[in-house]
Order: structure tokens, then C-alpha cells, then sequence
């Protein structure tokens, strides 16, 4: 078996292009990492998630900061949710999280409405001011009982 | 009705001694790919006869799936009024099922037959008994490199077929359609995620490497010494090759949920 040139070089080629698109599958299409710097985590515990799963995004005035990182059930059975963000940002104490859907049935993420607070979150800290996600069909539900009370 | 029994009994028979000399054959190759020599040369040329003589197929049957999943998941969500979810049905389709599984069966036909094809004229011509008789192992230069480079092969391939696709499915989504640009890769991105679904796809590209590998290689060590035998070994190659990777691809999803 003799060296030939071309042929290696075409060999190398292809597998350089095979692992560049496992890498772009992986990492851009993927989000191996966030598309971003992460490194801050911050607990936000909720009564009712309505379908929030891991790798949502987390957004402050509609910009991603971050993402869901899992969801688990903490000692009082509330779902506490570890946020993933970007390491830069400097959250006051006071800063709320929600679940909102895009849309009527679309996704649910999270939003961060910051307050006024000098003090920030440090990692691991936890957000004290949490609003659940709106069930539509609880509300639905609401709605039609009240309306046969008040007849 | 003695007969058909018997029939079944000894095709029963038959399939399990195949699988017991499959065993021991891919045991022999596991042997030979950790110990030396490691034939790097043979390597680069098997990679080369199966790998980038595929790709041009792999590229083109890539680009033409994506483009035609588009055009099907487009005609089918916007009665929904669900458009933009069009990145994440071509992304989920082609990176869990139609990526892997089509390019292994492509491969198969492409790739696999040839090694089945070429070993078993080997066989048939004698050249493998010459290597024997120079005391050089068949298993050692012969078809180890194959089974190896199909194994290396499948998952870069894969992904190439799964990239082209991608790329097809935007051109008929964002270009024909009318689709924005950003709402495809932002739909694609939010859905396709790296645990649950690459590195799955990953895993079934390997394993159907594995399996391909092996079967067409073992068809043409074991292919009968006319040309018969040859033709025989290539067909069945291309079947059981086929049929075992469409098998494979349910159990893992089954197991593994990818």
C-alpha cells in the first residue's frame, strides 16, 4: 500500500467536514452550550409550572439571558426550578420571576421583571417572588362555575 | 406436516449458527483492531472507498429529503396556522429517523454491497487462502479495515445527510414559502436538543455502522467460492443489512427514546 496524496487528503477532508457538522449539530442546532456565558444559577420555586421543561429560556424584557436547567420537587412539593444565566448579569434581590406562554398555546419560558433592590443575587441564591403559570383550562373552568353561582 | 416443521426447525437452526459465527467473526475483528499491526494505510483506503465515494449520494439524497419533508410539513401545518413550527419537524424528523436510517440504508446499497462483492471474489479467487499461505490473516488486512472504516464512517456521514438536510429544508421553507429565516433556525434550535436527540442520532449512526459493517463484511468472507456465491453474498448483503438496521432503529428508539 502506497502513499497517495490525493487520496489522504480527500479522506482527511471528508472526515474534517463529518466532525464539523457533528459540531454544528451539536453545538448550534443542539445548544450543547448556551449560546451564551452561563455560570449563574439562581432557584425560583412555583406553585404550578403548566408544562415549563427544561432548556426553556429565560428572558428579561424579551431577551434571552438563559435557560431552565432542570425541575425538581422540592420538600414542600412546590417545583423548584434552577435558571442557568449569564454570569454578567447583576440581578437585584427583589427581581420576580413568571412563566409566560408565547402565544395562547405556544411554549412556556420564563420572565424576569427586575426591581429596585442595591443588593444582587449571588449563585444559588433564590428568588422570593415567583408567579405560577396560568392553566387556561383551570381558568376556563373558573369561569364557567362563577357564571352559574351568580344565575 | 412433518416437513414443515422440520422446515421451520432447521432454518431455526441455520439462523442461530449464523448468529454464533457472526459473534465469533466480530470477536476476531475486535481482537484484531487492538492488536498490532494497526494497519493505518488499509484504513485510509477503505475510508476512502466507502466514506467519500459516498458522500456525493449522502449530500444530494440529504438535500432532497430535507427539501421534500419541507414542502410536506409546510402544506400540512399551515392548516393549523403552526408554520413556524416548520424548523422543528424537519429537525426533529431528520435528526431522530430519516438522518441515521436513510444514510445507513444508503450506505448499505452504496458501500456495503461493494465490500460484500469484493471480499467474496477474494474468496472466490483465492486470494484470501494466497494471504493465508504467507501467514498473513485475512481478518487482520482484509476485513477488519472495512468493517472499521463503516463503522467510522455511518455517524460522519449522518451528520453530513442531516446538515444537507437541514440546508434543503430551509431553501424550500424559507425560500419558496415565504417562511422567515430566523423563525426556522429559532423553531430548529428550540426543539432539537443535544442529549435527548444528537447524541442519539449519534449512537444509532454508530450502531447501524456496526451492524452494516459487520454484515457485509461476514456475507463476503463467508460467500460460497463460485460467482453464484458472490452474487448471492451481495444481495443478501443489501437485505439483511436493510432489515436488521430498520429492526435495530425500533429497538433503540424503544430503549432509548431517541
Amino acid at each position: 500500500m502506497s502513499r497517495s496524496p490525493l487520496r489522504d487528503l480527500l479522506v482527511g477532508l471528508f472526515v474534517l467536514a463529518g466532525l464539523g457538522a457533528i459540531a454544528y449539530l451539536s453545538i448550534s442546532v443542539g445548544g450543547l452550550s448556551y449560546g451564551g456565558p452561563g455560570g449563574l444559577t439562581i432557584y425560583a420555586v412555583f406553585d404550578q409550572t403548566g408544562g415549563l421543561k427544561p432548556r426553556a429560556p429565560v428572558v428579561i424584557s424579551g431577551v434571552k439571558v438563559g435557560q431552565v436547567a432542570s425541575i425538581t420537587l422540592d420538600e414542600n412539593f412546590r417545583a423548584r426550578a434552577a435558571l442557568d444565566l449569564d454570569k454578567s448579569l447583576r440581578l437585584p434581590t427583589d427581581t420576580s420571576a413568571s412563566i409566560v406562554t408565547s402565544g395562547i398555546l405556544g411554549d412556556r419560558y420564563v420572565s424576569l421583571q427586575l426591581g429596585g433592590d442595591e443588593q444582587v443575587l449571588q449563585n444559588g441564591d433564590e428568588i422570593a417572588f415567583t408567579e405560577s403559570a396560568v392553566i387556561l383550562e383551570r381558568l376556563i373552568g373558573k369561569l364557567i362555575h362563577n357564571s352559574g353561582v351568580e344565575k | 406436516m412433518i416437513a414443515l416443521v422440520q422446515e421451520i426447525g432447521w432454518q431455526t437452526i441455520r439462523f442461530v449458527d449464523h448468529l454464533g459465527r457472526l459473534g465469533v467473526f466480530a470477536a476476531q475483528i475486535g481482537r484484531a483492531i487492538v492488536r498490532p499491526p494497526y494497519r493505518l494505510r488499509v484504513l485510509i483506503r477503505a475510508t476512502f472507498d466507502i466514506g467519500v465515494l459516498s458522500l456525493i449520494i449522502i449530500c444530494v439524497c440529504g438535500t432532497a429529503v430535507g427539501m421534500v419533508l419541507s414542502l410536506q410539513g409546510y402544506n400540512t401545518l399551515v392548516r393549523f396556522g403552526a408554520e413556524e413550527s416548520l424548523g422543528a419537524v424537519v429537525g426533529l424528523s431528520l435528526v431522530r429517523e430519516l438522518g441515521p436510517v436513510l444514510t445507513a440504508l444508503l450506505t448499505t446499497g452504496r458501500a456495503g454491497s461493494a465490500t460484500a462483492a469484493e471480499i467474496g471474489t477474494m474468496v472466490a479467487t483465492e486470494q484470501l487462502d494466497g494471504l493465508r499461505m504467507m501467514s498473513v490473516d485475512p481478518i487482520d488486512l482484509v476485513v477488519t479495515p472495512k468493517t472499521l472504516a463503516m463503522i467510522l464512517a455511518m455517524p460522519l456521514l449522518s451528520a453530513l445527510f442531516i446538515v444537507f438536510g437541514l440546508l434543503g429544508g430551509y431553501v424550500v421553507g424559507v425560500g419558496l414559502m415565504g417562511i422567515d429565516g430566523g423563525t426556522y433556525l429559532s423553531s430548529l434550535q428550540a426543539a432539537v436538543g443535544f442529549q435527548d436527540d444528537i447524541a442519539g442520532s449519534l449512537l444509532k449512526a454508530l450502531v447501524f455502522g456496526v451492524l452494516v459493517g459487520l454484515i457485509a463484511t461476514y456475507r463476503g468472507y463467508t460467500a460460497a467460492p463460485t460467482s453464484e456465491g458472490v452474487s448471492a453474498a451481495t444481495t443478501s448483503t443489501v437485505v439483511v443489512a436493510s432489515v436488521s438496521v430498520l429492526i435495530f432503529d425500533y429497538v433503540i428508539t424503544a430503549l432509548w427514546g431517541v
